[in-house]
């Protein structure tokens, strides 16, 4: 735990992505392993033990400690785990201080009965931050803001080992990843893959600009619709079936229903959407089913989930990267008529002769379940990464809406001195009410502008918080808006950032609630 | 020593601060009076506007440099050790060990004896002399740390985040939010006795204070004021300021500054995160929970009376240790680290 629990106290307050990376890389060239790969075990949440629950913890510390200093400190401290590992009494020289190997070790093996007692005398071994450490491994509740992604970057920018090659075998690793190590540190070949059901990375399009477009020749590209849901990969083989999002996390145990349905040796791109009906739910409903750890028979009825083809990447063992789309396309058709493939279809080719019919399409598509269109050269062969020219995105324009400025929230890192995060609201009758928060979409200089006209219209503070006369309109822009009963307004935003600072629009002028709700999709 | 039974009652908590009938004088006033005892420089202590003033010959100049013509009608320089009769109670200064100059006031009278330690803590520091324990009567004692979840790590471990931070991000200057005076001097020796022997830069909040110590022979090594630098010269280096420049303006002029705080308070992450910063230092000049109490039974008082902090809870401990204590709940003491 001696360097393991000052990352994680590192991490935590540490609020630049960058940072977080640099963080990383020196822990993973510093720390030997199998210590090191624990950590990216418990940093990537493939570490499976059972825990302990909160309530065992407070049990412990309640035979060491009075309960009335244990209350009021709590109260002080807020947090159970910290103030356990705070106020847990010193035993100078008790112990052997344990590693994070012997401690993963020890909780894989303990019992329900013994949990406690070895937890007991880990606490009294360690220091306060290894403690607390400890107590956020032991209860499954790490919450330091890195996610596998950031994780896999990490290790693909200490090893100069391309993140696409770490992805594409990790579904196939083990924890403590000696097998990786020794790979990224030039000591032994890439680890096979052998017919595990890993993750291929994805290819991803670039967006299309303007001036780009007279540049493309239309017979070259194929157009279809950019569904809003989220991209998956279903992968199929050796009897395995697995279910990964874009970055390769594995969504399979939230959708069951999916895996059920799979039943070739076969690798799918496409976009996972909760259907109903033949109608695209609002993407919404698909968070219901996201973000879980299992799915209850009464949400897979009521959210269901379902697949639009894109690509086929690999059939029967073959891999058809190589191939070009329109022969993927072929094969994808092929194999989809071959035999009923419930809760998926295809993504349907959208013929056209020019740009400029294609951009009439696209700005025609209102329907909340389109984002706009993906262009696909024909000949392109599947790559992974974001190659620039086989695959473009071209968003459909975003909404906007005129808005005033009620909060904001001070920054943190590079924007710490500045207030940089952005409450506004819309009128419903005389009041405003809160729609959406924003931090991104302007220039540095309009930063340095707006912190300026908030500091100058404060009217009241709440810590980090400013409240400031409504006066002051921003544009916000967003991709689209739903009803949520998370707000006051009763509406939450997609993707909402700055758009225009309105430094001549009379406050009075800006929207009206009403006219959000039209816009509801 | 008096009988334990009987509490001293010659000294008593008022509106303006503790006061001493006999003696007429107040110790750490908080509204001007016309007598007073200070115990140390630091604002919740010593006040501007007071007639005659009592202190260490450190604190005075402290006051002097602080408050300039509003210091005090006249001082009184008293040196640690010295005693001095005031209407038939002796006074005198004894180290506290919190910040240049720092005292206890020991007040005996008839009898029995009341220290009135300020702020104290017991680790040490090497701009002031260490905290001496005097046995007495009631023991007046702060307990900003007043709780167990509340126990500094050494000194020497938190220095050496910031050495290392250093090493890690050598394109980011580190901001390092001090209080102008103690914290800010107390760092700097931190870092000297680590071998730290770079410039250190200053915000000019904090120049004044810098110089007192120096005057009283306090090694500072190398100090730079930010003022008049460049962004590339800050880079890796360690800037000094007040905790609440890191989120005014005069941030911006320090190349992608790493926020750092050194205070007590960083023990709780909550607290370090809701200030936005990303390296907390855990160096304070008050004693911890585990100082509080080694320091009660060290000086054995007949009675403890708390002044400011986490009363409650070293009531609690107090009296499972079994002594008889009580808070006094002065008004005017300002949460500070």
């Amino acid at each position: 735990m001696k360097r393991f629990a000052p990352l994680l106290d590192a991490l935590v307050f540490m609020p630049s992505r960058l940072g977080k990376l640099r963080l990383l890389r020196e822990y993973f060239a510093t720390t030997p392993d199998p210590d090191r790969g624990w950590a990216l075990a418990a940093l990537t949440g493939e570490l499976s033990f059972s825990g302990v629950k909160s309530t065992q913890i407070r049990k412990l510390v309640q035979d060491r400690v009075d309960p009335q200093l244990f209350e009021l400190s709590y109260d002080f401290v807020g947090d159970l785990a910290e103030t356990v590992a705070l106020i847990w009494p010193q035993k100078p020289g008790a112990n052997y201080q344990p590693t994070l190997s012997d401690v993963v070790d020890g909780m894989a093996s303990a019992t329900r009965a013994n949990a406690a007692a070895l937890i007991t005398g880990w606490l009294d071994a360690l220091d306060a931050t290894e403690r607390w450490a400890l107590l956020k491994l032991a209860t499954g509740a790490l919450r330091v803001g890195v996610s596998a992604r950031l994780a896999k970057t990490a290790l693909a920018e200490w090893s100069n080992v391309p993140i696409e090659q770490i992805e594409g075998i990790w579904h196939g690793l083990q924890p403590p990843y000696a097998d990786l190590f020794a790979w990224l540190e030039g000591r032994a070949p890439q680890p096979e893959r052998g017919n595990l059901p890993t993750f291929t990375p994805l290819m991803l399009a670039q967006p299309l600009e303007d001036e780009d477009i007279p540049k493309l020749d239309p017979a070259a590209y194929r157009a279809e619709w950019k569904w809003d849901g989220i991209r998956v990969q279903l992968v199929g083989r050796g009897g395995e079936r697995r279910l990964y999002s874009r970055s390769g996390d594995d969504l399979g145990a939230a959708f069951p229903d999916l895996l059920a349905a799979l039943h070739d040796d076969v690798v799918l791109d496409g976009e996972l959407l909760v259907m109903r009906d033949g109608d695209i739910a609002p993407f919404n409903d698909l968070q219901q089913r996201l973000n879980r750890k299992t799915a209850t028979p009464k949400l897979i009825t009521d959210y269901p989930a379902w697949v639009r083809l894109y690509d086929i990447l690999e059939e029967k063992g073959e891999d058809l990267r190589g191939l070009s789309f329109d022969e993927r396309r072929g094969r994808l058709d092929r194999w989809y008529q071959a035999a009923p493939r419930p809760q998926m279809d295809l993504s349907p080719l959208l013929p056209f002769g020019s740009w400029d019919e294609l951009s009439q399409m696209r700005d025609g598509a209102r329907e909340r379940s389109i984002e706009g269109l993906m262009l696909k050269r024909g000949d392109s062969t599947y790559v992974t990464g974001r190659p620039k020219g086989p695959w473009f995105k071209w968003k459909r324009d975003a909404l906007t809406v005129d808005t005033v400025l009620m909060y904001a929230q001070r920054g943190h890192g590079k924007r710490s001195s500045f207030y940089s995060d952005y409450t506004f609201g819309v009128w419903r009758d005389q009041e405003l009410v809160p729609v959406g928060k924003a931090y991104f979409g302007f220039t540095d200089e309009e930063l340095r502008q707006l912190d300026k006209w908030i500091r100058d219209h404060t009217v009241d503070r709440f810590g980090p918080v400013r409240s400031v006369a409504p006066l002051l309109v921003l544009e916000v822009a967003f991709d689209s808006i739903n009803r949520s009963t998370r707000h006051k307004s009763g509406l939450a935003m997609r993707f909402p950032r700055i758009h225009r600072i309105r430094w001549d629009k009379p406050a009075a002028e800006a929207d009206q609630l009403p006219t959000l709700e039209k816009l509801v999709s | 020593m008096s009988e334990p039974s009987k509490s001293p009652d010659w000294l008593k908590p008022t509106p303006r601060g503790l006061y001493c009938e006999a003696g007429d004088f107040y110790v750490d006033p908080v509204y001007p009076v016309e007598r007073a005892v200070i115990t140390h420089g630091h604002s919740d202590h010593a006040r501007a506007g007071h007639g005659a003033v009592l202190a260490t010959p450190e604190t005075l100049a402290i006051m002097r440099q602080r408050f300039g013509e509003n210091a005090g009608g006249s001082h009184q320089p008293l040196a640690y050790g010295e005693a001095i009769s005031l209407g038939g109670v002796d006074v005198k200064l004894v180290p506290a060990g919190h910040i240049l100059g720092s005292a206890q006031a020991v007040l005996d009278y008839r009898g029995s004896r009341i220290v009135v330690s300020g702020d104290y803590k017991r680790r040490a520091d090497l701009t002031c002399p260490p905290f001496e324990p005097q046995p007495c009567d009631v023991f007046i004692t702060e307990a900003t740390f007043g709780l167990p979840v509340f126990r500094h790590p050494p000194d020497t471990e938190e220095i050496d985040k910031l050495l290392h931070s250093l090493k890690l991000f050598p394109e980011r200057a580190h901001l390092v939010g001090t209080y102008a005076l103690g914290k800010c001097q107390r760092v700097i020796t931190l870092l000297r006795r680590q071998g730290y022997e770079e410039p250190i830069y200053l915000h000019g909040a904090l120049q004044a204070c810098c110089k007192t110590y120096q005057d009283f022979g306090v090694e500072l090594g190398a100090l730079l004021p930010v003022l008049g630098t460049t962004k590339d010269e800050l880079r890796g280096k360690i800037v000094l300021a007040p905790p609440s420049a890191a989120t005014e303006p005069w941030a911006r002029r320090l190349p992608d500054a790493l926020v750092a705080q050194a205070s007590g308070w960083m023990r709780v992450r909550q607290r370090a995160r809701q200030r936005g910063v990303e390296l907390p230092l855990v160096i304070s000049d008050h004693a911890d929970w585990d100082e509080l109490l080694a320091t009660i039974d060290e000086v054995k008082p007949g009675e403890i009376w708390i002044t400011h902090g986490a009363e409650e809870a070293l009531l609690r401990q107090a009296g499972l240790m079994g002594y008889r204590a009580r808070a006094l709940s002065l008004v005017g003491f300002e949460e500070e680290d």
